[in-house]
């Protein structure tokens, strides 16, 4: 079936819901306080020859040093009788232009070394940056001065001096970038297709770095304008009569203590002109961060906030078992839209038990996860509704600290990718104590005994040795045992998986399934897994439940559900996945996609998709329907055992 | 990681060299006759000629090069013509009073820029969040000698809190007190800068490390926030933000030429702007070349210190 | 379009892949002695034949993405060679790139990666057509659509960025622009592993469906052994950079001879599988910078005798049914 629309299902494009770039610009008052400050000031300095000023180079010694607010003079006059407004205006038109032809110069230069050194590499690369690096190896200041010193002073050797100072922040910027850039897909595809490098590098990679070039010369536009303004203060910048901020302020500075507004006033400008140069530049860089744009760049707060009606809570329901979720939902807003990632789940895992959660992307089987001990990030993410029951206790509802209590100790966590899980800086013994110590105080000799022995228990061998061993020298899978040896550090009653095999190699999979298996035996922990993939549910589960679109559609036995799946969807995910031992079976695929959880349909979720929808499945709520203690499924046309979708 | 100092000691020789190297040809780009023009009005045919003879300007570049990098592993930097002293004693001496003053700027900008971007990531978007995220702003708007000079206006000349130039008092001075006496204005103004750069980048990389996956694993495992923040993020954002402050040495050098200048401290800065003025060429020469091996080796203790932090670096 | 049968596989091999090595590192340092190096692809030999799919299954560390690049010519081997249709690819590679991209296409393993953010999918469909066709504006206008067409994709998301689409729609972008120049082998690296389990058959089933259209050979790379078994005629397995095992694929998996092919196999979890073969914890790879003399595999495998650690077995030391072979001196079926 050709797909002919972008998204499923064929509604009206919704407005967008992320905040768009105007929006954002405009909500942030200070950087639209900073536009309209330099605005003003560039529309001054531009308008200076038409504006009725009096000559700024004129001397009239009978007229030095008089104070602001005199006749004639708003600004008063310098130690040569020389209106201060008009200098100021024409000052400011050369620091202006000063400024920006240095960066510009600098951007120029600074980036074609960065962007030839970071795609061509090897030698060439080396080459360019010993050379940046010597020049780096300068305070930026020592170089300026020394070319000053060979030049001479003066304006025009004070912008070479300042530009070429600054060429290497770029290029090392910009290397930097294109190095990244370099290695990217896209890029061989660019070679694959035909282009030359040249053509590479400006066609295809130089478009991607062009907004750090634009936010680079952003935040260094107003320190050029300073550090000319500093050389001109030294002296050796603008040469009079030519006339700068900086060097009005420089001849200020003999005065400063009987006349201090002639030091004063242009101080101010090169004060203000920057600043606002650098809050607008902080404001439209805060744009261009496609983070922000997410509305996601804030950080994580410690636990997940708990939003929930009052009288809205779900009691316990009447099977025990240490875990007992109701009817939890947890959304995320992001811009002006809420996804709901969770839209009601239940939840009930008996002691020593392994439930399996089985979803693609966007199911929110990982939310649901995270929401039980609040690790879901709080912006965006909320929890607002049901319960969650450990062994009693309303999680939702107990304090910070009794979470803090509980995590790690009566609930543990595995996640999917531990090179990124566990810390890069601090080596697997201390991050083992660490585990330990927090619930359990001992001495650190007595928790180092312990962290060997929980590295025995995962059977990583040479277990002492491995203590001092940081995270990024062991493989995928010994860094993984080490994961699950921090989570049964404190004799945890639940542990929840995160697709915990998923980043590993087969073989290693296997190893980590059996012993995860085995220790869940020995120690009678139940255990919540997440995966995407049924045939570790047959592995290691022994129930399984079923999400589509951040509600549970099936539960039961893994045995039962794989053998006679009742709902449509999950009959067509087993379909849809190729079995060892069976080449010739035709995969049946899935037409369509998920919906998107911010704008799910009225009725089912899965309606679109569903070789067998009715009348009836578009409208209304689909309850859970349980025909026995395990089995449920939520369905009006679920499949009979035998039947295929 | 000996051997690492080693290997990165190392590597700073040739870097040194082309420092070397590139001083030298910078001198050489001076416009007419060199001699002459290292001499100013002391200019005689003989003296011209002494000249020519001791540093060989009479011979090719590469010649001129070894003869002076010969004198420089002797200690001999050439004589000032100006100030009638040995260039090395006279740039050693300033360079001292200059460490003081870029020492002492350096650790009170690495240390309130730390707080504050800390401070200023965890309360994101709270009021101490958008007071520190204004200083800093201002903080790297302001010319420092233009601060500089409204601080003495302010403290020294109005309030008489704080003496408005020197280093030590004319009559009576030269004790630690009198020392941190006039010390304060200046470093304090040269640390202005900095520290907010610092600020800036600690607090985004604080607000990073805190979306890591290893800080929920923390989270996770039941630690306090304060842990989570102090011993976890920390010490990841410090890796980060150690490079930059070897970095900002180079600019609070940078900004100590100004300062000394508006506060006339008898630093390495106010002595090469003097000697640009004057033209004393073999002092620029001196005092950039010092300057600049004191940079790199800075810069390679703050990439030892680094490499400590990281172990993935080895 | 070529109107090949797909099955013929007598013309003799379309790709020749003889004694390929690919050592990274190794160079000679400033003062004496030599960087470490990495042999990621040791002495590899192996050929495709006209219109067949080869599946290379492997682990991490095992080479199988490294001798992708060196097909599609985005690298060059240490040694050996690499003929195509009976020219030299590595020469091919060199000299004129463009002739090469011709004949021989490349799938990416992340879609979305392999597309420049920055530009429409009009542009970079166009790219292949205009440096490695002749085509003229209205040729290039007519090849898109047919292009389209043949990967189920609307017209309308020509103009479209990247970012716009979902992984499997990102997918057929990249396999469309593949096939725009009319490639006659494509290398096909994880294609599906990023995708979602309802979106790889679709994928898997538009492949085997613009194989037969359009004629095509296919590398199929994956970790996935039930993946590459459903779509391979023969499979090619590998470990440390060596040819292990290589069979027909309905063979390879029922009967294999290599124990590593074994312990793949049986490692794989499978829906109704509840037992899974498991080593412990100390069954690693050898270290890549030290590489053992003799068969990589020695250290993990329950066969091994004296004479596996010694010598390296050679690529066909063991035969099975037609072609056949496993680098093992003690393969499963025999004592």
């Amino acid at each position: 079936m050709t797909e002919t629309t972008l998204s499923a299902p064929a509604k009206t494009k919704p407005r967008s819901s992320r905040p768009g770039t105007l929006a954002l610009l405009l909500n942030n008052s200070l950087a639209t306080g900073g536009l309209i400050v330099l605005v003003l000031i560039c529309l001054l300095a531009l308008a200076a020859p038409l504006l009725p000023l009096a000559d700024p180079d004129v001397t009239a010694p009978a007229d030095r040093l008089m104070p602001v607010f005199s006749e004639g003079h708003p600004l008063g006059t310098d130690h040569l009788g020389r209106d201060i407004l008009s200098r100021l205006i024409w000052g400011t038109r050369v620091s202006l232009a000063v400024g920006l032809s240095a960066t510009i110069i600098a951007a120029f230069f600074g980036s074609l070394l960065g962007l030839v050194a970071g795609y061509a590499g090897g030698r060439t690369d080396t080459l360019i940056m010993r050379g940046i690096d010597m020049v780096m190896a300068f305070p930026y200041i020592l170089l300026a001065l020394a070319i000053v010193a060979v030049l001479g002073p003066g304006l025009l050797n004070a912008l070479y001096a300042i530009a070429l100072v600054n060429i290497p922040f770029f290029a090392r910027n910009i290397r930097g970038i294109t190095l990244g850039l370099s290695r990217r897909e896209f890029v061989d595809a660019a070679r694959l297709s035909g282009k030359s490098p040249v053509q590479i590098l400006f066609l295809e990679i130089l478009p991607n770095v062009l907004p750090v070039i634009v936010i680079t010369m952003s935040t260094t536009v107003g320190w050029m304008i300073l550090e000319t303004a500093g050389l001109s203060f030294l002296g050796l910048g603008a040469q009079p009569p030519q006339a700068d901020l900086g060097s009005m302020l420089g001849e200020g500075r003999k005065i400063l203590f009987t006349a201090p507004h002639v030091s004063i006033i242009p101080g101010l400008m090169i004060f203000a002109l920057v600043m606002s140069i650098n809050l607008f530049g902080d404001g439209v860089r805060d744009i261009l961060d496609p983070r922000l744009r997410a509305g996601s760049l804030t950080r994580p707060v410690s636990r997940t906030a708990v939003e929930r009606a009052v009288g809205d809570i779900p009691a316990p329901s009447e099977k025990s078992g240490v875990l007992d979720v109701r009817q939890m939902r947890t959304e995320f807003q992001i811009g002006s839209s809420v996804y709901k990632a969770v839209g009601g789940v239940d939840l009930n895992l008996a002691e020593g038990e392994c439930l399996g959660i089985v979803g693609e992307s966007g199911s929110g089987k990982s939310v649901t996860a995270m929401s039980i001990m609040g690790l879901v990030p709080t912006p965006p993410g909320r929890i607002v509704g049901g319960a969650a029951y450990l062994d009693g206790e309303d999680l939702f509802a107990a304090g910070d600290k009794r979470i803090r209590d509980l995590r790690g100790g009566s609930v543990a966590y595995v996640f999917q990718d531990p090179l990124s899980t566990l810390h890069p800086l601090f080596t697997v013994g201390d991050q083992l104590t660490e585990a330990i110590t927090t619930h359990q105080p001992m001495s650190g000799s007595k928790a180092r005994d312990k962290a060997i022995e929980l590295l025995s228990l995962v059977r990583i061998p040479n277990a002492r040795e491995r203590l001092s061993a940081y995270p990024h020298e062991l493989s995928g899978g010994m860094r993984q045992r080490v994961c699950i040896a921090m989570a049964l550090a404190n004799d945890a009653k639940v542990l929840i998986a995160d697709e915990p095999t998923t980043a590993l190699d087969v073989t290693v999979q296997s190893q980590i399934l059996t012993l995860m298996n085995g220790l869940r035996r020995e120690r009678n922990a139940a255990i919540l897994f997440i995966t995407h993939d049924f045939g570790v549910v047959s592995a290691i589960c022994d129930r399984v439940a079923v999400m589509y679109a951040g509600r549970i559609v099936e539960t039961g036995t893994t045995e039962d559900v794989l053998a006679n799946p009742r709902h449509p969807y999950t009959a067509k995910l087993i379909e849809c996945v190729p079995v060892l031992g069976e080449p010739e079976r035709r995969l049946d695929a899935i037409e369509g996609r998920p919906p998107v959880v911010n704008n799910l349909p009225a009725g089912c979720a899965f309606a679109d998709r569903c070789p067998r929808v009715g009348a009836s499945c578009r409208s209304g709520e689909i309850d859970l329907e349980m025909s026995s203690d395990t089995r449920g499924v939520r369905c009006f046309f679920p499949l009979a055992p035998g039947e295929t979708a | 990681m000996a051997a690492y100092i080693a290997r990165r000691l190392l590597a700073a020789i040739p870097v040194l060299f082309g420092l070397t190297i590139i001083v030298f040809l910078i001198m050489a780009m001076i416009p007419g006759d060199p001699a002459t023009a290292i001499l100013g009005s002391y200019a005689t045919p003989e003296n011209v000629e002494k000249l020519n003879r001791d540093l060989g300007l009479d011979k090719s570049l590469p010649e001129q090069y070894f003869i002076w990098i010969g004198n420089l592993f002797q200690g001999d930097l050439g004589r000032s013509y100006t100030l009638n002293r040995p260039v090395l004693d006279e740039v050693m001496e300033r360079f001292s009073a200059t460490l003081i003053l870029a020492g002492t700027s350096l650790i009170l900008c690495s240390v309130f820029g730390l707080l504050a971007g800390i401070v200023s990531a965890v309360r994101q978007y709270g009021w101490a969040d958008k007071i520190i995220t204004l200083l800093v702003l201002i903080g790297i708007s302001t010319p420092s000698f233009w601060l500089g000079l409204l601080l003495i206006l302010v403290f020294a000349v109005n309030l008489r809190l704080f003496p408005a130039s020197g280093m030590y008092a004319i009559y009576g001075g030269g004790d630690l007190p009198d020392l941190l006496h006039h010390l304060a204005l200046p470093a304090l103004t040269l640390s202005v800068v900095a520290t907010g750069v610092i600020a800036r980048l600690t607090r985004t990389a604080m607000l990073e490390v805190l979306r890591q996956d290893y800080i929920r694993t923390a989270r996770a495992k039941g630690l306090s926030e304060r842990k989570v923040i102090y011993k976890h993020a920390f010490k990841s954002a410090l890796v980060g933000v150690v490079p930059v402050i070897g970095i900002q040495a180079g600019f609070v050098i940078g900004g100590a030429v100004y300062i000394e200048t508006v506060f006339q401290w008898p630093g390495i800065g106010s002595m090469l702007v003097t000697a640009i003025s004057t033209r004393d060429l073999l002092l620029v020469q001196g005092g950039v070349l010092v300057v600049a091996a004191a940079y790199v080796l800075f810069n390679l203790l703050a990439d030892v210190v680094q490499t400590i932090l990281d172990p993935r670096l080895r | 379009m070529n109107d090949m049968s797909p099955t013929r596989s007598d013309t003799g091999a379309l790709l020749d892949i003889r004694q390929v090595e690919r050592i990274f590192g190794g160079e000679k340092k400033l003062f004496g002695g030599r960087t470490p190096a990495v042999h990621a692809v040791q002495g590899l030999s192996l050929n495709v034949k006209k219109g067949e799919t080869l599946g290379v299954v492997g682990e991490s560390g095992c080479g199988k993405s490294t001798l992708a690049r060196l097909v599609v010519g985005l690298d060059l081997p240490t040694s050996g060679t690499i003929t195509f249709d009976g020219e030299d690819l590595t020469e091919l590679a060199k000299q004129n790139r463009n002739a090469l991209a011709r004949k021989v296409q490349y799938v990416f393993q992340d879609p979305v990666a392999s597309l420049n953010p920055r530009k429409t999918i009009r542009t970079i469909l166009e790219a292949p057509l205009k440096h490695l066709t002749n085509l003229n504006a209205d040729g290039r206008e007519k090849r898109l659509s047919e292009l389209l067409q043949a990967v189920n994709l609307a017209p309308e998301f020509l103009e479209r960025y990247p970012h716009e689409f979902s992984g499997g729609q990102a997918q057929r972008i990249g396999i469309a622009r593949a096939l725009a120049a009319g490639p006659e082998l494509m290398v096909l690296d994880e294609p599906v592993s990023a995708l979602d389990v309802s979106v790889q058959a679709q994928v898997l089933n538009l492949l085997d469906k613009l194989k037969d259209d359009f004629g095509l050979t296919y590398i199929f790379i994956s970790h996935d052994l039930s993946v590459v078994e459903s779509v391979s005629d023969r499979v090619a397995v590998m470990y440390f950079g060596r040819l292990a095992e290589l069979g027909p694929a309905r063979e390879i998996f029922r009967r294999p001879l290599h124990p590593y092919t074994n312990l793949l196999m049986r490692s794989a979890p499978a829906p109704g599988r509840h037992d899974l073969m498991s080593e412990d914890a100390s069954a690693e790879l050898p270290d890549p910078y030290n590489p053992p003399i003799g068969c990589a595999f020695a250290a993990r495998c329950p066969r091994r005798t004296d004479i596996c650690v010694a010598e390296q077995p050679a690529p066909d030391e063991a035969k099975g049914g037609q072609e056949h072979i496993a680098a093992c001196y003690h393969p499963l079926g025999t004592a």
